[in-house]
């Protein structure tokens, strides 16, 4: 018979209606499905009794392998076996290609960008790899909860742009999951501490993986987790302090560092476990070959000091790009295993001056925000316990306009979901069609930005330029998805795009190009200055020649003709240098010597103007 | 007769109270609906009604609202784990007539 779990008052489900809901975290290393049951949330095992699922694909040719298997046979079929397959998500070919020498795989190029993997069978991309291990997670979920899963949230680095987002979720949806929501893992952290129920404050998120460490700034007001700044190592995390501990063993031992790789192996894993006894032994007796030893946590201490303070380098980063102030820090929460290492909890809490929160397992609290979030979404908490989270948009979201400026529709750290739209027009006379060119970032330039997508609207009815108006609407979703939307409003002409991965940034490059937007802003402010002064030249430079063309036989005499004429190739000449003053000035005496002819044009319309009334007048 | 609890089932509602921070015990009932005519009810229970019967089991209270009791008098709750699934389990000498996956019943 079915099992039952205990639920809120009024809220018990009808049978065969039980809304069961698991948050997912997706990492890189091991992944977790966690789920609140009787109103304890908590992490699934397998059959077996492992909570953590090796983040491992192993292609067969007959069948597909998932899990810490798949791992282990990566040394002996390293094509076929696919690790860490979240670095590849939401990139192009390019990118993976930069990575490409830590990566063993065969890749080759697909149809949007997407790189493939080849496998024996066939070409993977990364996102059904990763749809392998959510679908190994769904039947994990599926099997602990009795039932079909309602929906999911799947958490995400909080740096992880659209592109990435997109590639996360197409998996989910190929492994058959109803996405509620993507979070963002230091968010889901807080919540697991159960922070979103506090009414505001400044939170940390220090995330020590295996291989990665994270750190992330959060303010939360009015039920909205703010990203105010992420920074971290991409090769720092666990596995460079089992590293620091062999290296000492080997120089202890007097042997050569030339291991072979079984000898190698076998030194980690002994350097592994002598680091978890260190968190509650003060000393581990220790043997390589002849040698015989004990480890002190002093010792350990001394090995991984330098490590833990390149941490903490990243935090100081990360809290002056966050401009918030140390006294304003109300809870650090520790992620990752790493963090259960005691040096580390000191030294963190000395650098953020407050006890770090470690009461949840640390492997394990990204899953279990997750889980409380997906229960709060399909509506298992009364109506009054619900907590809508809502989340920002990492980076800032705009078009190319003239002269290859950024115009940012929806800046950086909006809350989503989030629908903006702006008017603009034509910038040629009779122009029909017009290019809608989607960006991602901080700079001014277009050449600066991530360029996210590209569409045109066609059918615009010809007009003189500047008399269309379009409007173009972005709209961001809970998951901050996006999409793009350019109406002419005369026509009612419509097109229309969703933002789908093309090719990804690197983590590196978006921090980048945060950082950069700060630095350059008064570099970017002069170089949007010249280009709106170029933009200036060239539309005068259109007008004046269309007017020349109809008018200058009727209503300018020779020299007069030449005097602009002169006018106007001095202003071309100038208008693609880079100072800023002289295309000014030169405009301006342009605008000056064409300013008897404007005045006479204008007479000329209105006079036509009056005999056509005139005429009608006598008609009628 | 009288309600009761196993261990395993005091042992987690006793949790399961502790972690939802608040909640005076659980609440046993059945509602009329489902495949086979009623349905269990479980729930935390934050408010007494005035007429509610409440028995205890291993220091954990359970309360019943005398017109389910009529349908569960004589059951013995148990927290079961089957595989890797795990929940409450009612034993309930009452039933006749199960629906194919027991979510519900008729006596």
């Amino acid at each position: 018979m079915a099992l039952l779990q205990i639920a809120e008052p009024g809220q018990s489900p009808q049978p065969h209606q039980q809304r069961l809901a698991v948050g997912i975290d997706l990492g890189t290393t091991n992944s977790l499905v966690a789920t609140v049951r009787s109103g304890i949330a908590e992490a699934l095992p397998d059959v077996d009794g492992r909570i953590a699922l090796s983040s491992a694909v192993r292609y067969h040719a007959d069948r597909i392998e998932v899990g810490h298997l798949a791992r282990e046979a990566a040394a002996s079929d390293p094509y076929n076996c696919i690790l860490s397959v979240k670095r590849l998500m939401g990139r192009g070919l390019a990118d993976v290609q930069q990575l490409g020498e830590q990566l063993p795989y065969r890749f080759q190029a697909g149809k949007s960008h997407m790189p493939f993997i080849e496998t024996v069978q066939g070409p993977k991309s990364p996102v059904e790899v990763s749809a392998h291990i959510l679908q190994a997670l769904r039947e994990r979920g599926e099997a602990a909860l009795g039932g079909e899963l309602t929906g999911v949230v799947i958490t995400v680095p909080a740096y992880f742009d659209d592109a990435q987002r997109q590639a996360t979720k197409d998996a989910a949806r190929l492994a058959g999951l109803n996405v509620l929501r993507l979070l963002n893992e230091p968010t889901a952290a807080a919540v697991a501490y159960g922070l979103d129920q506090q009414a505001e404050g400044v939170v940390v998120i220090y995330d020590l993986g295996g291989g990665t460490f994270d750190v992330s700034i959060l303010r939360l007001s009015r039920g909205v987790f703010e990203v105010l700044s992420t920074g971290g190592d991409s090769a720092l995390g666990g596995d460079d302090f089992d590293h620091a501990i062999a290296r000492w063993m080997i120089e202890q031992a007097g042997a050569s560092s030339d291991l072979s790789p079984s000898e190698q192996r076998s030194v980690l894993q002994q350097a592994c476990a002598a680091k978890e006894l260190l968190t509650s032994q003060d000393a581990v007796a220790m043997h390589y070959q002849d040698w015989q030893g004990q480890l002190s946590r002093d010792t350990f201490e001394q090995l991984i000091e330098p490590l833990v303070a390149r941490s903490l380098r990243a935090c100081r980063r990360a809290l002056r790009d966050s401009e918030v102030e140390l006294s304003e820090i109300e809870s650090v929460v520790m992620v990752g295993g790493s963090t259960r290492v005691p040096l580390v909890r000191t030294r963190v809490g000395e650098l953020f001056e407050c006890t770090p929160l470690t009461d949840i397992d640390p492997d394990q609290v990204v899953a279990i925000g997750a889980a409380i979030q997906a229960d709060t979404l399909v509506g298992n908490k009364r109506a009054g316990d619900e907590l809508l989270l809502l989340d920002v948009t990492p980076l800032s979201l705009g078009l190319e306009t003239m002269g290859d400026l950024v115009e940012k529709i929806i800046p950086r750290n909006t809350t989503i979901p989030v629908t903006r739209a702006q008017e603009f027009t034509t910038a040629r006379d009779g122009q029909t069609a017009m290019v809608v060119h989607v960006l991602q970032g901080e700079r001014e330039l277009v050449s600066d930005c991530r360029s996210l997508a590209r569409f045109e609207l066609r059918g615009i009815p010809p007009m003189v330029a500047g008399a269309a108006k379009i409007r173009v609407t972005f709209q961001v979703d809970a998951d901050g998805l996006l999409s793009v939307t350019a109406r002419e409003l005369a026509s009612g002409v419509e097109a229309s795009i969703q933002v789908k991965p093309s090719y990804g940034l690197t983590d590196t490059e978006i921090s980048g190009m945060l950082k950069a937007s700060f630095e350059n802003a008064a570099n970017d402010k002069q170089a949007r200055a010249l280009q709106e002064q170029r933009v200036d030249a060239e539309r005068l430079l259109e007008t004046v020649r269309a007017a020349l063309k109809a008018d200058a036989e009727a209503l300018l005499t020779e020299q007069e003709r030449a005097v602009i004429e002169e006018r106007m190739s001095a202003l071309d000449a100038v208008r693609h240098s880079n100072d800023v003053n002289a295309i000014a000035r030169h405009v301006q005496q342009l605008n000056h010597a064409t300013n008897e002819f404007a005045a006479r044009r204008l007479d000329a319309t209105v006079k036509s103007a009056l005999a056509g009334r005139q005429l009608n007048e006598m008609e009628g | 007769m009288a309600i009761s609890l196993t261990e395993a089932a005091a042992n987690h509602v006793r949790r399961s109270l502790e972690n939802r921070g608040s909640g005076e015990g659980i609440r046993l009932g059945v509602r009329t609906t489902g495949c086979s005519g009623m349905a269990y009810v479980l729930e935390f229970v934050d408010e007494l009604q005035p007429d509610d019967e409440v028995f205890e089991s291993f220091g954990m209270k359970v309360i019943i609202d005398p017109k389910s009791l009529a349908y569960i008098d004589g059951t013995e709750l148990d927290f079961v784990r089957e595989g890797i699934n795990e929940g409450f389990k009612f034993n309930n000498p009452n039933v006749r007539g199960e629906c194919g996956c027991g979510e519900s019943f008729n006596v």
